[in-house]
């Protein structure tokens, strides 16, 4: 899992090179772009995601200690905030999309170049990442599942252990995505 | 990934400590995007991140508790992308 994890980092750490490079070239642009994104709902997304890592940590304490019925708890607790986390992009991406900001729109084609840059790789990032967190809620699913048929136990909790580890993945690449595009100067 | 051993289990107030911890480095990137501090905004917020980072990886994902390989091959992973970043940006400082 660890080797799969080390792949991810470099994935989007090649999606990170290229936006370092054009921030570089376009810092004022970039600094502009930023300040259309809606910092409240960022702020407010990587809340979620952080107490949802923190639900996924303690469900798999909850398993070791044979704590069933919490671990569930803990479980689902923590696909309600992937929800709420997508729901929010939803209404984020919308908002930018009404305001005519998206990949060949007219307002970007027609405008400064690094604008179009800076949005592209929004795009491009939060809808990688936002991918990631759906394929993250179907790997929690499995394990609650898992937890619910007995698959899953204190003896042997992989499953778990390794869907946890995705999660927090997801996570960790929210943590460097929101400053950097939400908080530019 | 298989682990015979027994697994270090943490307790939900240490994970409870590590999140009011995260969530206050949050609180504090925020704020600090406020304060114009010129060339410093980047390294700041980074800074910031690379600590939170830092406390999911060693805590809830117990990079701590874990055994050598992944230790080190993490880190390996690490500094590989410590190297494609730094020689982007040689090439890209200097041309």
């Amino acid at each position: 899992m660890w080797l799969f994890l080390y792949s991810e980092i470099i994935l989007f750490g090649g999606l990170f090179v290229l936006y370092a490079v054009y921030f570089h070239n376009h810092a004022q642009y970039f600094a502009e772009g930023g300040k259309e994104l809606n910092r409240v709902i960022g702020a407010l997304n990587t809340i979620v995601l952080l107490v949802s890592s923190f639900t996924v940590a303690a469900s798999i304490t909850a398993i070791q200690r044979e704590k069933k019925g919490q671990a569930i708890g803990l479980l689902l607790f923590s696909l309600f905030c992937g929800v709420i986390f997508l729901v929010n992009k939803y209404f984020e991406w919308g908002a930018k999309i009404h305001h005519d900001i998206y990949p060949n729109s007219a307002t970007l084609q027609d405008g400064a170049p690094g604008l179009n840059i800076f949005f592209g790789l929004y795009y491009v990032i939060t809808g990688l990442h936002g991918l990631h967190v759906i394929i993250g809620m179907v790997l929690l699913s499995i394990s609650l599942a898992m937890i619910l048929r007995n698959r899953i136990t204190a003896a042997r909790f992989s499953m778990l252990e390794n869907s946890g580890l995705y999660w927090h993945l997801v996570d960790l690449i929210w943590i460097f995505v929101f400053p950097l595009f939400y908080l530019v100067l | 990934m298989e682990k015979a051993e027994k697994p270090h289990v943490l307790g939900y107030g240490q994970l409870a400590l590590v999140l009011g911890l995260l969530l206050i480095l949050t609180g504090l990137t925020v704020a600090v995007s406020y304060v114009h501090l010129g060339f410093w905004n980047v390294p700041v917020a980074l800074s910031i991140a690379s600590l939170k980072a830092s406390l999911v990886l060693l805590f809830f994902m117990h990079l701590k508790y874990e055994g050598r390989v992944i230790r080190y091959s993490f880190i390996s992973t690490v500094l590989f992308l410590a190297v494609m970043i730094g020689f982007t940006f040689w090439d890209v400082a200097f041309r």
